[in-house]
């Protein structure tokens, strides 16, 4: 099991309720996590619609996770 | 030099930071809150962004344009919070030796801002409604 934290924002933050939570999980990968959490909160997007970030830099949905890793699931941004 | 701002946006102290002696041309663009969109009335809105990560893009993003387009100084600020119809959303400065550079860099800021930096924005309709807006450019980027 890895403890993972991840931070929610805009339309992901209104279904979980949530700002952010920590997670115990067996998901290897962050596109696992997010498999795992889109069926918990029921988020409507693919992943192919959204973008990944990892200890606060932009990453890939095939990144092995580690234990005390921070993910945070983007939507489409709309700044501007 | 990327600022999130709670409080409402101050051009004239941002153009204070941007004054050079050996720069003959300054662009800039802000961005309003307008009272429509896709056909729906617009009461008024909010921002949030992932802050660590949309500074660290928007700093990207500056140095991009500063390279690619050899202006010298550019500055963005980006609103966060509730904001009310032509309030400023964002502004962006930049400055260059030549004019040609600091429009060149201004939009490439703007462009890319909106495509790629970790900033939501959630609009309240005149019927109750609200909704997180998708912006159409980005589906297209998200990939590239």
């Amino acid at each position: 099991m890895k403890s993972i934290h991840i931070q929610y924002f805009a339309v992901l933050r209104d279904l979980t309720k949530v700002d952010e939570e920590q997670r115990e999980t067996n998901a290897e990968t962050a596109l696992e996590l997010y498999e795992e959490v889109r069926q918990v909160f029921g988020f409507d997007f693919d992943s192919i619609n959204l973008r990944v970030a990892v200890n606060d830099s932009f990453s890939e949905w095939d990144y092995k996770l580690k234990d005390g890793d921070k993910l945070v699931f983007l939507p489409p941004v709309s700044g501007g | 030099m990327f600022l999130l701002s709670n409080n409402t946006l101050d051009p004239e102290e941002y153009i204070k930071e941007l004054k050079d002696d050996s720069c003959g041309g300054y662009v800039s663009f802000e961005g309003w809150v307008r009272d429509f969109n896709e056909g729906k009335k617009v009461t008024h809105l909010k921002y949030e962004a992932y802050q660590v990560l949309a500074e660290k893009e928007a700093q990207q993003i500056i140095q991009e344009a500063i390279e690619k387009f050899d202006a010298r100084k550019i500055k963005i600020v980006h609103r966060v919070g509730d904001l009310q119809i032509s309030e400023i959303a964002v502004w962006i400065g930049a400055t260059a030796v030549h004019r040609g550079e600091a429009f060149d860099a201004c939009e490439y800021v703007i462009d890319q801002l909106k495509i790629r930096v970790p900033i939501w924005k959630k609009e309240y309709y005149v019927d109750g409604d609200s909704g997180w807006v998708e912006c159409h450019e980005c589906k297209k980027h998200i990939h590239d």
